[in-house]
């Protein structure tokens, strides 16, 4: 928790605006996004299916199909450089180099036909010109920094003898292969089980405060984020619509959407029976967006404002934004 | 125990293996142990909650329950009838008395029937039935679950994920059951959906006294929604109690790692609580391990736990352990 190194920004994301061309018309899976991530610190962005969060991992690693999908403006500047500038070339150094992706299901992104040594050595002789001594070396040595048991014997095993646990602990460690300066997962253990989840939720956690790598977590789950993560971004329809540093966010949520969304979630240490609340309605379509803000259909605090114009940004607090027009005491009141 | 009628199921000494078949002549070489003797029961108007890892029996558990797998050996008994003694013919009129709710919605609603004949398959199937009756009762369905009728003319894949949850549990309360087992209902769906879904099986439950068996990996889900819990391990229960007697006084080794790894939405919280990380995964089920089957796994292991295995004991107020660690109390129900 809080290595973060103050204001000194790995990423960010200016004004991303990332559009998929459909049969239903125009996507916008991501519009005017907006976050950073300092170096050694840890962020999430939250929001529920189709929201345009892993569009907007995609969009940073310059991975968007098309068509369908195209980058239609904004900056996203790592390091210093604008990733969207950047020539094919440039990115194919960058992406499992210095900025490095773990996706959800481990076995759909792992190679069957390859052993995990072959895969996770591949990239160390491209990326870090070992000899093959040397990467098998380093290989084992990953290995066995992600707890694979028995790593000398396993890494010669093919990615289906493993279990999803294991599987997403190879996918981590062919991450780390290359000392990746950001690290992006995308859902990282949302088909796992809990306690498979606690294991790899520690070990990326470990990594990153004796690495120093930053880590972007791309989750719906509400739960991971509460431990690991020092800042939050809820995203909604493809924005941003509040930003908070985690203990903040959830003390203080300011925008309706992220206040239903804590209020909904049953927990753990909350007796049995006790009634949920719930946002009603729908997440929207995001090719049929609602005028001006689109949550405001779902919206308990609606105002005639909302269904014409997007709010624009409001500091709340110390490091803490949104995006609503409601007044923060008539949100409190609830 | 028997025959007590405050019990609606009564599952007695459960085993259900499926065969491992090897060779030209698919000769059975091992068995996958899906459940190796269960014994628990579900009270009238209760939701017991399932939980456990994947791989540990507890759909199988649900599944054989309702005799949908060959080759279950053990009782169960709904409202005393034994079930694993009627016939064919006899079993399926008694189907109307128990539903499946499904994981993935999609998946088990036929993408070429409206919406309106899925739901009203089981009425049709059972001849409750027909004409005008017929198409009042799926509008009184799509009413109860909270969809609108004129709905009843769409096709599965115009409804979003938990429209078609809906559907999947109006299906289910078709032919008025008296029990449901709803096997992971909301995992597949969003935070915002997930509460949707809950509140609404919580409403029919009271407004129709129905009886839950609620399998699902998320303890914060099954606390939130039942009123007792049973733990599963490798296919055996290891614990089972009161829903918040299990959180706050968990005795199974597992149970405790199990509840430790379950995040809590609130960093004040989380931060502070002492998280015990289980070792390795859950053993296969062909070859469990000797003794009592969390041993390898398990901080507090002793020799016993490695040679003998523990057995389900009463503990406190309905409130059953299977560990060597963990002292009973003399009762005479402790041969649950």
């Amino acid at each position: 928790m809080t290595t973060a190194v103050k204001n000194e920004k790995v990423l960010e994301v200016k004004n991303l605006r990332t559009y998929f061309y459909t049969q239903e018309g125009e996507l916008k899976a991501n519009d005017n996004l907006n976050y950073y991530v300092n170096k050694g610190e840890s962020v999430a962005v939250v929001g529920e299916s189709a929201c345009g969060k892993s569009v907007s991992a995609l969009s940073i690693m310059r991975l968007i199909p098309y068509p369908p999908g195209i980058i239609v403006g904004g900056e996203v500047i790592f390091q210093g450089q604008d990733l969207l500038q950047a020539t094919e070339a440039e990115m194919r150094h960058i992406r499992g180099n210095r900025i490095a992706m773990v996706f959800q299901e481990a076995i759909t992104s792992l190679n069957p036909l390859l052993t995990v040594k072959r895969q996770i050595s591949e990239s160390l002789e491209l990326h870090r010109n070992m000899n093959k001594n040397e990467s098998l070396q380093e290989t084992i040595r990953l290995l066995k920094l992600v707890g694979i048991p028995d790593a000398e014997k396993r890494a010669n095993d093919y990615p289906f003898q493993f279990s999803g646990g294991m599987q997403q602990r190879i996918m981590i460690a062919m991450a780390l292969s290359c000392n990746p300066s950001l690290l992006i997962c995308d859902e990282p253990t949302t088909a796992l089980d809990v306690t498979v989840q606690a294991q790899l939720l520690e070990i990326i956690d470990g990594l990153r405060s004796q690495f120093g790598t930053s880590v972007i977590t791309i989750t719906h789950n509400l739960g991971i984020v509460a431990r690991y993560v020092d800042r939050v971004n809820v995203m909604y329809a493809g924005r941003i619509i509040e930003t908070a540093p985690t203990e903040e966010l959830y003390a203080n949520p300011c925008h309706p959407y992220t206040i239903g969304l804590l209020a909904s979630v049953p927990r753990l240490d909350v007796a049995k029976r006790k009634s949920l609340r719930m946002i009603k309605g729908l997440p929207p379509n995001l090719a049929r967006l609602p005028g001006g803000c689109p949550f405001h259909p779902r919206c308990e605090w609606v105002m005639p404002r909302c269904r014409v114009e997007y709010p624009a940004t409001e500091k709340v607090g110390d490091n803490h934004y949104r995006n609503c027009f409601a007044e923060l005491s008539k949100l409190k009141k609830q | 125990m028997m025959n007590d009628n405050t019990h609606l199921i009564e599952v007695e000494n459960m085993y259900m293996y499926f065969p491992v078949t090897a060779g030209v002549f698919q000769h059975r070489v091992a068995d996958v142990k899906a459940i190796d003797g269960i014994s628990f029961y579900i009270k009238k108007g209760e939701t017991l909650g399932l939980v456990g890892e994947s791989g540990c029996g507890k759909t199988t558990t649900g599944r054989c329950i309702l005799q949908l797998e060959e080759g279950i050996k053990g009782n169960v008994y709904f409202e005393g009838v034994n079930l694993s003694k009627l016939k064919r013919e006899q079993m399926r009129k008694m189907r109307r008395n128990m539903q499946l709710i499904f994981q993935d919605p999609y998946g088990s609603l036929d993408p070429r029937m409206t919406s309106g004949d899925i739901v009203g398959e089981p009425i049709r199937v059972h001849g409750l039935a027909k004409g005008k009756e017929y198409t009042e009762q799926v509008e009184e369905l799509f009413r109860m679950v909270e969809l609108e009728p004129f709905m009843t003319a769409r096709y599965p894949h115009e409804f979003s994920g938990g429209q078609r949850q809906r559907l999947g549990i109006a299906r289910a309360l078709a032919v008025r059951p008296k029990f449901i087992v709803c096997d992971e209902p909301v995992s597949a769906l969003d935070v915002s959906i997930q509460a949707q879904i809950i509140i609404l099986l919580e409403k029919l439950r009271e407004e129709m006294g129905l009886t839950y068996l609620f399998i699902a990996h998320d303890l914060s889900v099954v606390r939130n929604i039942s009123d007792r819990v049973a733990v599963m391990y490798l296919g055996k229960i290891v614990e089972i109690t009161d829903s918040d007697e299990l959180y706050a006084n968990p005795l199974h080794p597992y149970t405790i790692a199990l509840l430790s790894a379950v995040p809590i939405p609130d960093p004040k919280v989380d931060r502070t609580r002492k998280r015990i990380i289980l070792k390795g995964d859950v053993p296969s089920p062909v070859n469990p391990p000797k003794g009592c089957r969390f041993n390898p796994r398990c901080q507090m292991a002793i020799d016993i736990c490695r040679e003998q295995e523990p057995q389900l004991k009463l503990v406190g107020e309905e409130h059953w352990v299977s560990c060597h660690l963990v002292k009973g109390v003399a009762s005479p129900s402790n041969n649950q």
